[in-house]
């Protein structure tokens, strides 16, 4: 089934203009490898950049410029590197989030934060916001939270069931500081999703409260 | 700002076409030609990234080096001269003022879901896009270019760009919005997203 819930104009734009974030930006990247509607959006967004390239100044450039890289030109260039050799089983996590990973679903280690939930933090230096990836055994409820920012999510494999949607592999949901929310993992597979969040999210409820050191979430 | 160039569609092709020329056969006058259009353009962006004037000359030969190594990435059916020199611009000032990876999808790796079999209208799609999203940009105000400027190339936030032209975030929020909403239907719209 293709993917039903995308990515935003304002994260599509940002990504295309260089200034989002790298956690947010791993998000957008592996949702564009599912999503040939995207990727067209996407080019879009950068033709946004090469009009506004277009109509910057002209910058006065230094005479001595042009002159220097016509001589870069004409040095010999070093072979391009190799291919790199490519897995050919079935991955489950695509590029580039399974580089971030170091390997793809079946080679991860998890660490258990809760009962019936797992997760592993991307260490992404000098990001702010924080990239995980979180393991949901299927039916989990996960606890009440708002956030004191954006979170996105990406569904990777099973469901997972977020007020009245369900959202499949590809799928994005994007939640900002007015969303309450409590979703679940659907029936049947474990749910594995990408995780971005902006700041620490807020649990709801005594349990949730009790779980939060638990989650560092 | 300058108003936006309704580039003749000829002139156009003819920078594609210099990328091309490189790309076949080394040619370096069509490289020449590429460099006096672009040249001055990547100075102005990578000095708006916040770059000095001899860091934004130093980019700039680093990014015309480029296009002249990847010419032959380039593919005159997928997208602008302008857009694709955009592109390498903006992952090296990526990569030098915000000291990060821009990661970015592999349409190599095995987990990639392939375009569909391009149905007519998604080619036609495609060859409409920059056209579609040039026409939008010469249908918005000065204001709302200026402001789509700022968020687009300059890493503020916008309560910044609102302290830089002197306006009430308000005005700034609602003019992003503005301009952004009149590109949506050349994004091919966001459906589902935000929920
Ligand atoms: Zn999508």
């Amino acid at each position: 089934m293709s993917v039903q819930f995308h990515v935003s104009d304002d994260l599509l734009l940002s990504y295309a203009a260089g200034t989002l974030d790298e956690a947010s930006s791993l998000l957008v990247a592996t949702h564009l490898a599912l999503c040939p509607h995207c990727r067209a959006r996407n080019a879009a967004a950068d033709a946004v950049g090469g009009q506004l390239l277009e109509a910057l100044p002209a910058a006065d450039l230094s005479d001595g410029l042009m002159p220097s890289v016509m001589a870069q030109l004409r040095r010999p260039t070093a072979a391009p590197p190799p291919v790199p050799v490519r897995p050919t089983s079935d991955i489950v996590i695509p590029e580039p989030l399974r580089s971030y990973l170091g390997g793809d679903l079946a080679s991860l280690r998890w660490k258990r934060v809760a009962p019936r939930v797992q997760q592993i933090v991307i260490d992404i230096p000098g990001c702010r916001p924080q990239a995980r990836m979180l393991r949901f055994q299927c039916g989990t409820q996960v606890p009440a939270h708002s956030h004191a920012g954006r979170e996105l999510t990406l569904v990777l494999s099973g469901s997972l069931c977020d007020r009245d949607a369900v959202l499949q592999r590809g799928d994005v949901a994007e939640t900002d500081e007015q969303t309450e929310h409590q979703p679940h993992a659907g029936p049947g597979e474990d749910c594995i999703c990408l995780a971005v969040t902006d700041a620490p999210l807020r649990f709801k409820g005594v349990l949730a409260r009790l779980m939060q050191p638990l989650l560092r979430i | 700002m300058d108003e936006l160039r309704s580039d003749p569609s000829d002139c156009k092709d003819v920078l594609s076409g210099c990328i091309v020329r490189i790309a076949e056969a080394q040619d370096e006058a069509a490289f020449e030609m590429l460099f006096r259009h672009f040249a001055p353009r990547l100075k102005s962006y990578f000095t708006k990234r916040g770059s000095d004037p001899a860091m934004a000359e130093e980019i700039t030969q680093e990014a015309m080096v480029s296009v002249w190594k990847n010419a032959a990435q380039f593919d005159p059916e997928r997208a602008s001269a302008a857009t694709w020199i955009f592109t390498i611009a903006r992952n090296l000032s990526v990569d030098r003022f915000r000291r990060m990876r821009r990661p970015s999808f592999d349409p190599n790796d095995p987990a990639f879901i392939p375009d569909d079999e391009e149905p007519p209208d998604r080619l036609l799609e495609r060859a409409e896009a920059e056209q579609k999203v040039r026409d939008v940009m010469n249908t918005l105000s000065p204001n709302e270019k200026n402001v789509l400027m700022l968020s687009f190339y300059e890493d503020r936030s916008h309560g910044e760009i609102a302290q830089r032209l002197g306006l009430p975030v308000g005005t700034v929020k609602s003019r992003i919005r503005l301009a952004f909403g009149k590109l949506r239907a050349a994004l091919g719209g966001d459906s589902g997203a935000g929920r």
